[in-house]
């Protein structure tokens, strides 16, 4: 308990309170602004809506954290969506093997950019941009560019729209999605992974110093296919989450995803520099950008509008970054 | 006696594309001795010390380590059979803390293998740092240390796989004398305890101090191995560049009667720099001495625009100039060279040619947007044939040029600038014994022919060569000026050393 309380006020979180600082402000402002905001079932529609976003967001923060970038997140969200349709629709799979199948499809295409990136040694940004083209190419030519519907297999929907967490008793209406508590699940055991163990150790460190890990002896090639292969993994958790919450695979979404993703963790203060990033940080970076959309949306503001704010937001939390860094 | 040589490597052969880096290079290393590697930039020291740490793997040779042949592939086989090496450049992970640095790799795990013990690893990093008698907190992250301080955590790191041989890649290229004499410290400490050191260094005083034996290499051979105690610097240098040294002999000239090129008055930057005042003549080649962080980077860098300033004057040919910018310098004909030529003078990925004209693009336009290329070619070849910059041709990257010649071409560019006074930082880093002479006597020449010339140097030897006046600064402020004739190094060094609280 002491180290957190020391944590948060070392130079290294400060980031992470800057960007919390300006979440509550946010949704201080939007409450006033308007009566809506501050509904539950709202509040619980930003959670739900921060999910998908969030998970990705994770996901590409250990990549970043390494110092590369996985563009590939969001079309192979889409992907793995689609293959858990092939999985549990087309080969009748039970439900819970069909998930993890989905998340080894992203294992799997996140060892394919490991293996890119580490060994051929591709940069970070053109080999995932081609996992990107390949999975979004993949996607439409399995499902047959139609949409997989997942409306035969009912407990799929639940997965994400489900709620075993039901305080509705206590407060009317706090009833959270499962999505939202496994958004937070995964948020838990990234942090574990990135902070207690050795693969953590070295994402940290490749990004930092990638020459002085592989002269103190650790097989960096390896390593670096294992943290791309784990957002793989996660990439696929996010795809399971989304497909359950439209209940379908949809093979046209998911290009654009990661570059919310991106901002998210960017804005949560992950140094595109690699070596520095947090998965608290990546959560809090998801929550701006969508209480920013769902604030002005209630504002009744424009989309287009939506999008060009959501620019600026990126654009100024990266300068306040560079602000903090120059000191 | 070979059972009581540690390491031994007899006629080691390593090839890159293009290069014979090592031909029968030989080396040994006694317990407990200190050997010192000396040789050109490329005479093959990294290389033969990187084949015995793992890095790279020799073509044909054998390599003993306690009379036994050992077959060494990687870093991390040479650290099992205890061989450890600490780079120049140093190899850590700014962000991650000193004891995660010091076990990257082999991280001490607790629950079920899944979960790192951080009290563990924090606790033997302790127990090593305390060894060496280092005041440094396990949990400091690196980044945060001083450059002196991250060595330490090198040493302990590498001292963690109980290494008995230890390579040290110039270790005091960036420590200043308080620093090095804590090195020396633990130097004579690990000496004690029988662990055989090798050292590559330069610096034939600190050698001295701190050396029982130094090899020679020179173009990938073994030259020779004289006992540090009876070698002189002469013979060194006459091994090193393979022929005996003509010593300049320094021109005792008066400067006083020349047109003043340069005023500083009163120049403040926060505590960096604290009311610097001084005169640069026409032909003067000014040396600026001083302990590193004395201020004397800050100094060229606030005349020339680069950091701004609280207060101060520059007077250039006696009219005052208002500089904010390096822009504003450049126009007034102040030139900058700096020490981390890479970094701030070149463009290493673009050929001669256009480093050359870099800062003058302006003058080769046609329309003000088409490049004329016949008088950019001519006035590069013009330089390469003044400068005599080898390179095959113009078209060669600055990548690929040697680091004597790379600084010559930062000079063809700011003398292409009509550039009058030209503050050169550093200008011999990482350049060959045999290329400085060219750059000291370039440099001499320019002053010849009436450039004002201010040169830092940390390294003495390079200022008494070549300076008419020096000045000394010590913590922001100027401690004192030295004409040649009376300048010594013992001198300077009083000067350096003489902190505020004792004035």
């Amino acid at each position: 308990m002491n180290t957190v309380i020391k944590n948060l006020f070392s130079a290294k979180a400060r980031q992470k309170v800057l960007a919390f600082a300006s979440l509550v402000l946010m949704i201080v402002i939007f409450a006033v602004l308007s009566p809506n905001f501050f509904q539950m079932d709202n509040l619980i529609s930003i959670m739900l809506s921060t999910a998908v976003t969030g998970v990705l967001g994770i996901a590409v923060t250990f990549v970043i954290i390494t110092g590369g970038i996985d563009l590939a997140i969001g079309t192979l969200m889409t992907l793995t969506a689609v293959m858990a349709g092939v999985f549990i629709g087309y080969w009748n799979l039970p439900i819970w093997l069909g998930v993890l199948a989905a998340m080894a499809t992203g294992a799997v295409a996140g060892t394919i950019s490991g293996v890119l990136v580490a060994k051929l040694k591709l940069p970070p940004f053109i080999a995932t941009m081609g996992i990107m083209m390949i999975a979004k190419g993949l996607s439409l030519v399995i499902s047959g560019a139609k949409p997989i519907y997942f409306t035969k297999y009912e407990g799929y929907n639940s997965i994400s729209n489900g709620s075993f967490i039901d305080f509705s008793f206590l407060v009317p209406g706090l009833i959270i999605p499962n999505a939202v508590v496994i958004f937070f699940g995964v948020g838990i055991v990234s942090s574990i992974i990135l902070n207690k163990t050795v693969l953590g150790r070295y994402t940290f460190g490749l990004g930092s110093n990638e020459e002085a890990v592989r002269l103190s002896g650790v097989n960096v090639d390896r390593w670096k296919v294992a943290i791309y292969a784990l957002a793989g993994a996660i990439v696929g958790i996010a795809g399971i989450l989304i497909s359950s919450r439209l209940n379908s695979a949809q093979p046209a979404l998911g290009q654009g995803y990661e570059l919310d993703a991106i901002a998210a963790a960017v804005i949560g203060g992950v140094s595109l520099s690699g070596g520095e990033g947090t998965i608290l940080g990546t959560i809090i970076g998801a929550f701006i950008m969508s209480v920013l959309i769902n604030g002005l949306r209630i504002l009744s503001v424009p989309q287009e509008w939506q999008t060009v704010v959501s620019g600026l937001i990126v654009i100024f939390a990266v300068y306040m970054d560079i602000l903090r860094r120059r000191k | 006696m070979p059972e009581s040589l540690l390491v031994r490597i007899e006629d080691l052969h390593k090839s890159f594309p293009g290069v014979h880096a090592l031909k029968g290079a030989r080396f040994d290393l006694r317990p407990g001795e200190v050997h010192a590697l000396m040789g050109e930039n490329g005479a093959g020291k990294s290389t033969l010390m990187k084949v015995l740490a793992g890095i790279y793997t020799r073509d044909s040779g054998t390599v003993l380590l306690d009379g036994q042949p050992i077959d060494i592939h990687t870093p991390h086989q040479a650290q099992k059979l205890g061989i450890g090496i600490i780079h120049q450049e140093l190899n850590l992970m700014n962000h991650l803390t000193a004891a995660q640095n010091v076990f990257i790799g082999r991280e001490p795990k607790g629950l079920m293998g899944l979960f790192l013990d951080e009290k563990k690893l924090n606790d033997d990093t302790a127990k090593l740092l305390a060894m060496l008698k280092v005041d440094v907190d396990p949990k400091t992250l690196i980044g945060g240390l001083t450059v002196a301080k991250q060595q330490m955590v090198e040493i302990a790191k590498a001292l963690s796989f109980e290494s008995r041989v230890l390579i040290m890649d110039e270790p005091t290229a960036a420590l200043n004398d308080a620093e090095i004499d804590e090195l020396f410290r633990i130097i004579r400490e690990l000496k004690a305890k029988g662990v055989g050191i090798v050292y590559i260094s330069h610096k034939m005083d600190e050698l001295k101090r701190i050396s029982d034996r130094v090899t020679v290499m020179r173009d990938g051979e073994y030259v020779g191995t004289l006992n540090t105690q009876e070698a002189t610097m002469e013979q060194v240098i006459s091994m090193m560049v393979g022929r005996p040294l003509q010593n300049y002999v320094r021109k005792d000239q008066n400067m006083d009667a020349n047109p003043v090129a340069l005023e500083v008055k009163g120049l403040n930057r926060g505590r960096a720099l604290r009311d610097i005042n001084f005169k640069l003549r026409q032909g003067e080649i000014l040396g600026f001495a001083g302990l590193m962080g004395a201020g004397r980077t800050e100094v060229a860098r606030a005349v020339f625009g680069a950091d701004p300033v609280d207060s101060g004057e520059i007077l250039v040919k006696g009219k005052k100039v208002t500089v904010k910018i390096p822009r504003d310098a450049v126009q007034a004909g102040i030139g900058y060279l700096s020490e981390d030529r890479k970094r701030y003078g070149l463009a290493l990925g673009m050929d001669v040619q256009a480093n050359t004209v870099m800062a003058t693009i302006g003058r080769f336009l046609h329309l003000g947007t088409f490049l004329k290329k016949k008088p950019m070619a001519d006035v590069a070849e013009k330089y390469i044939n003044t400068l005599s910059i080898k390179t095959p041709s113009q078209e060669q990257l600055l990548k690929f040029l040697s680091g004597g010649n790379q600084q010559k071409v930062v000079i063809a560019k700011w003398l292409l600038r009509d550039c009058d006074i030209l503050f050169f930082d550093e200008p011999t880093r990482g350049i060959d014994v045999g290329a400085k002479f060219e750059i000291y006597k370039l440099i001499q020449d320019l002053a010849t022919q009436g450039k004002a010339i201010v040169m830092i140097s940390s390294e003495l030897p390079e200022v008494l060569r070549l300076s008419h006046r020096i000045v000394v600064m010590c913590e922001g402020r100027i401690t004192g000026e030295l004409s040649a004739a009376e300048a010594t190094q013992e001198r300077i060094m009083h000067l350096a050393t003489l902190r505020s609280a004792a004035m």
